[in-house]
């Protein structure tokens, strides 16, 4: 099947302008703005089935539709600050299918009637930072983004915004407070951006794949991005998969394909043709996976993976064979979450902080206490974050020595 | 000289991306301009942007200190982060990393005694599939090496020890 995110994989240069106009680059675009009205867009987006790729899942047409139209400027915001370990999408798309990204972002902003649109991208994302802008200046040259455009009475301007490393920016309300000028700091929700956004704005933050989705579905209609992927899960998504297998990478798949079609098709399948012992579906955020045969032929959708005890989230799949310890694993992730923690609530960084510390004294000096202990740090800390950093970083934890306790020490050694 | 008036253009763009009432938001590109004018970014360039955004200065040093690519301290002029984050780690960066230390007498953190390269470990850069990877920062940008090998690392370490000694 062509691919419908990663289409410069079948066609090379469509990174160009003209390129992607031959293959109706930006017919979408202006077909939304001249002859439908930003409901009407919001409409085919809902109807699309379209959930946000993120990591949330939340549907997408629905959010836009939450925007207070008694409160303006309306805002839209792309977040691109991919900063989840394991997730490396947005950035192949920003890469190499510029233009599809920047038409969702124009679509979006149609449909909410903003007249500026940010795109919010971590730091280390430099070069596509410059890229991008590049790539805008040649949108307003061609009379694609700007003052009345198409003749209409709709105008738009995008501009980058680039963040200085902080993985908490990519949760919304930090981002906001990121891109307003302060410490990136979650904000207390509700009430959410569509109704206090940026500079206290309604304001719509989609990820950089859930909007690269926007163009095909207002070209193709619902009904054909529906009849993609499964009932729960609509459309395609693109897995980053990473870890020990043979070709790491991205693959764009749609939903309802197993986790055996990943790792063993695409994936080429373990380094070494290693047993695998475990799967991170959602990067560092994951619960832990146990590998087994039913694991292997669950299908990539939200409801499947979420029946397995975890969650799809943004479908950075970190696979682990059995060379690797669990609480090597979760040693990693809990240093992850402790430097990432943005400091603002007690359970999060004084959570982290302990359990790092508890997993160096592990590591060091092995005792079945100090696997209880980390276990009641980690409970302790269990529905009392801010925001999901918190919830995030005690998942692998508990999932990691709830399900693989032999992992970590044994009676025998106590 | 001011960033103004060393990067008037820049400056100028930066400004022009944010509603006048709200220009507090140039904070973050204005503090990579200082940091590619000093080198790092100093207590005088906090001042200054804060001045010209009417921030507090010690709203401007927050945000220098909550974001990891700003820096306040003058150390090797470029910093080669290594990712060694959970999906690096599972190919290889841990090994990697302690064999670059080997290789340049340095610790992490520690900077070659030339005051060149500053090596440290980061978070996940977003090229867990290219692993081992690091990006170099520099006063001036940011850029990405990837599926690197010891022997290619220290080529590059030697390539920029050269360039360094054309400049000066």
């Amino acid at each position: 099947m062509a691919h419908i995110l990663l289409r410069h994989r079948d066609i090379p240069d469509i990174h160009q302008l003209d390129v992607y106009r031959q293959h109706g680059g930006f017919e979408a675009w202006q077909k939304a703005v001249i002859s439908m009205t930003p409901e009407q867009v919001t409409e085919v987006v809902k109807a699309s089935g379209l959930r946000g790729r993120g990591g949330a899942a939340f549907p997408t047409g629905v959010k836009w539709a939450f925007m207070d139209n008694r409160n303006w400027p309306h805002y839209v915001v792309a977040n691109a600050d991919e900063s989840e370990p394991g997730t490396f999408k947005d950035r192949e798309i920003m890469e190499k299918n510029p233009f599809q990204f920047l038409e969702g972002v124009a679509i979006a902003s149609y449909a909410v009637q903003a007249h500026t649109a940010y795109i919010y991208l971590r730091g280390e994302y430099w070069h596509i930072a410059e890229w991008l802008d590049q790539k805008i200046a040649e949108m307003e040259a061609a009379g694609l983004l700007g003052d009345r455009l198409f003749g209409s009475d709709y105008s738009l301007r995008i501009y980058t915004h680039l963040g200085a490393g902080a993985y908490i920016c990519g949760e919304e309300t930090a981002l906001l407070e990121s891109l307003e000028g302060k410490r990136g700091q979650p904000r207390i929700r509700p009430p959410f951006p569509p109704s206090f956004g940026l500079y206290g704005k309604p304001t719509v933050v989609n990820n950089v794949e859930t909007l690269t989705n926007v163009p095909p579905i207002l070209t193709y209609g619902a009904e054909w991005y529906r009849s993609l992927g499964t009932a729960d899960s609509a459309g395609v998504k693109v897995f980053s998969l990473s870890g020990r297998v043979k070709k790491p990478g991205n693959y764009e798949l749609p939903f309802g394909k197993t986790f055996r079609d990943l790792i063993y098709g695409g994936g080429g399948g373990i380094l070494d043709d290693r047993p695998i012992k475990a799967i991170m579906p959602a990067g560092a955020s994951s619960s832990l996976i146990v590998a087994d045969e039913k694991a292997l032929d669950t299908p990539l959708d939200y409801a499947s993976v979420r029946a397995l005890g975890s969650d799809l989230g943004s479908g950075s799949v970190i696979v682990i064979d059995d060379t690797v310890s669990i609480e090597w694993v979760i040693r990693k992730t809990v240093h992850f979450f402790k430097h990432e923690s943005c400091g603002k609530c007690t359970p999060c960084r004084e959570g982290n902080y302990w359990m790092l510390r508890i997993l160096d004294r592990l590591e060091r000096r092995p005792k079945k206490e100090d696997v209880q202990l980390l276990y009641n740090v980690a409970r302790q800390m269990q529905g009392k974050c801010l925001c999901a950093l918190g919830e995030f970083a005690i998942m692998a934890v508990m999932t990691g020595i709830e399900r693989f306790p032999q992992d970590f020490v044994d009676s025998s050694q106590t | 000289m001011s960033l103004a008036e060393t990067y008037p253009q820049e400056v100028q763009r930066i400004l022009a991306k944010y509603p006048p009432e709200h220009k507090r938001s140039a904070v973050m590109p204005l503090l990579y301009l200082a940091q590619r004018r000093d080198g790092y970014i100093t207590k005088a360039a906090m001042q200054e942007i804060a001045e010209f955004l009417e921030m507090d200065g010690t709203e401007v040093a927050s945000i220098v200190g909550f974001y990891t690519l700003y820096h306040d301290k003058q150390e090797g002029k470029y910093r080669m982060q290594v990712c060694n984050d959970l999906p690096c780690a599972l190919r290889g960066a841990d090994t990697f990393l302690e064999g670059l230390c080997e290789n340049l007498g340095i610790r992490l953190g520690e900077t070659t005694p030339d005051g060149l390269v500053t090596l440290e470990a980061v978070m996940c850069i977003g090229a867990c599939d290219r692993a081992p990877v690091f990006q170099i920062q520099s006063p001036e940008r940011i850029t990405y090496y990837e599926n690197m090998t010891i022997e290619r690392t220290l080529e590059l370490i030697e390539a920029l020890k050269k360039a360094q000694g054309e400049t000066t």
